[in-house]
């Protein structure tokens, strides 16, 4: 599959990066190259095949619903960039 | 009458009554102070795994299994991604091409008619956190308490054509959520949520039109009111020829608008994919049947039961059933006092008003059963009257008296001693001699007038069957 630097900057804003131009050229053609790497598997013939989702055969394991606490606020907050010691503090954002 | 016929479809967001996360062990309790609910798995550090909650599948399937939908033996969960201060994964963990139920209905009733509404699918999900918006500073406050607190989305089919059947709806769901005991139904807190699709068609067209989504309605006033408007604005934007806009529209409380959200959330791409950290959830026959085999009595059911067991008309027994709590507190009074449709009565017209004004539920009644049986009785076995009980009741309902005590301190039981009350009818008679007279004289319609003054002079407390008797004879 080819990848256009157009379809390159719409997954770079789902992203949140900001790619300038020659960059996103790049980028596309990496991009390419990696899908193309993975249609080769698009060969492999499917049909009736159910799909898989992990390469582990084991079901979910569950947890009982009881509550145990592992961490303090400090030790939550302690690598935030910013936090006034009871929340974490974000560039202002509406 | 408008040209356009209304296609509504809902999605519910339940918020699970579990006590801990639904992928880590962090207390899910409510009104804690922030990031107090929070550790490395729900903050997002790197390098932790999710490890699912078994409550959450329980509840999501008894859901299910509460609206006839198909539970799946194996279901996937998926990364939806996007980017917000309130996700700290990037990534919100739901379900997505293999949800755990599918294909069920919810049959509700409106204007007496019966429609069904089909449910798409019930989906597990964590919740997201949240952002306090600083006025002052410029800056947002992140509290990651609420975030990794378990949801299920419960999608219906666009199958509801007008705002009294999407609020029928909605409240037929919620029962049979707080009935099952897995969600507390409450949507000024948020555990109850709604998003409201809606679109209009010519009638008669198959085909449908485009739609808005409608949000940020937190009672079913608002939902009612919202979709109204919603109908009413598109139909104006066809009537003059434009298009409507498929957009996320928010719900203005004070002014009953919804306005764009002006496409800052549009152009969603959630690239969703099955989560890695977690392998396809198993649910196996024996839990299916076990879970089924717990399922309560469900609304529909205790409905046609109170008619049949207890009598009440149907209109009653919806009134009844609607809450848990209160066709649970009927119950208990109606077999302590054994008067059901009395007791019916007392619960309608005077227990769910002071409920109401004190905006208490009845689980957190301050007057609890056994004192509402023993009122009944009073008034049945003619020591009140049913007079006197209506007065006493918003004050024995707020104290949580026991109304038998009440009437004997106050003296208010009725005077059906007929030699107490005869004293009482000779006084008033003597006093009134020319309404007496008149009354002899053909003027019947002054046994009013005396009645009035007999219940004036004990303050209310004769009893009115024995005052008019006792009136009759002697004005004979």
């Amino acid at each position: 599959m080819d990848v256009s630097p157009e379809f390159a900057a719409k997954i770079a804003t789902l992203a949140r990066l900001r790619l300038d131009a020659d960059k996103l050229e790049r980028f596309a053609g990496q991009m390419g190259d990696i899908l193309k790497y993975m249609e080769t598997l698009a060969a492999v013939d499917t049909t009736g095949v159910e799909p898989l989702y992990g390469p582990v055969a084991h079901v979910s394991p569950t947890r009982p619903d009881e509550v145990v606490r592992t961490c303090t606020r400090d030790e939550v907050l302690h690598n935030a960039p910013e936090t006034d010691g009871r929340f974490f503090i974000v560039p202002k954002i509406v | 009458m408008s040209r356009y016929e209304a296609v509504i479809g809902l999605e519910v967001h339940a918020q699970l009554r579990t006590k801990s996360k639904i992928f880590c062990s962090c207390s899910t309790a409510f009104g804690m102070e922030p990031n107090e609910n929070v550790c490395a798995v729900c903050s997002g550090m790197p390098g932790v795994l999710p490890v699912l909650n078994e409550k959450v599948v329980e509840y999501a399937a008894k859901m299910g299994l509460a609206v006839g939908c198909r539970v799946n033996a194996a279901s996937v969960f998926a990364r939806k991604n996007y980017f917000y201060p309130d996700l700290p994964k990037g990534y919100q963990i739901s379900q997505f091409e293999t949800p755990i139920c599918e294909h069920g209905h919810l049959a509700v009733t409106v204007d007496g008619s019966e429609k069904v509404v089909g449910i798409t699918r019930i989906h597990m999900e964590e919740d997201a956190g949240k952002n306090i918006h600083s006025a002052t500073e410029n800056a947002s406050f992140v509290d990651l308490n609420r975030t990794g607190v378990p949801l299920i989305e419960i999608v219906s089919e666009p199958d509801m054509r007008s705002a009294e059947e999407a609020v029928a709806y909605l409240k037929a769901l919620r029962s049979i959520l707080v009935y099952l005991g897995i969600c507390d139904g409450n949507m000024e807190e948020g555990s109850f949520r709604c998003d409201a699709n809606v679109s209009l068609r010519p009638f008669g067209q198959a085909e449908l039109g485009t739609r808005a989504e409608l949000k940020n309605m937190n009672s079913f006033r608002h939902v009612q009111k919202a979709i109204e408007y919603e109908i009413e604005r598109q139909a104006d934007l066809l009537d003059d020829g434009q298009a409507v806009i498929q957009e996320t529209r928010l719900y203005n409380v004070d002014k009953g608008v919804t306005a764009s959200m002006r496409g800052k959330e549009e152009a969603h791409d959630y690239r969703y994919f099955p989560d890695p950290d977690l392998v396809p959830l198993v649910v196996t026959d024996a839990q299916l049947a076990a879970w089924a085999a717990e399922l309560p009595e469900l609304p529909v059911a205790r409905r046609d039961r109170f008619v049949s067991q207890y009598g009440l008309t149907p209109k009653d027994a919806d009134v009844l059933t609607a809450e848990r709590d209160v066709a649970d507190y009927f119950e208990e009074t109606a077999r302590l006092c054994n008067e059901p449709k009395k007791a019916a009565n007392w619960i309608m017209s005077e227990l769910l008003r002071e409920l109401n004004q004190a905006a208490l539920t009845a689980a957190a009644c301050p007057l609890p059963p056994a004192h509402l049986a023993r009122l009944v009785t009073l008034v049945e076995s003619g020591k009140i009257s049913g007079k006197i009980g209506k007065q006493i009741f918003p004050e024995i309902f707020a104290q949580g008296l026991d109304p038998e005590t009440y009437v004997d301190q106050k003296g208010l039981s009725q005077i059906s001693d007929s030699l107490a009350l005869e004293s009482a009818v000779d006084r008033v008679l003597a006093d009134n001699p020319d309404e007496v007279a008149a009354y002899k004289a053909g003027k019947t319609k002054l046994m009013g007038f005396f009645v009035g003054q007999i219940m004036k002079a004990t303050k209310g407390q004769a009893n009115p069957a024995l005052v008019n008797e006792l009136l009759g004879k002697k004005l004979a």
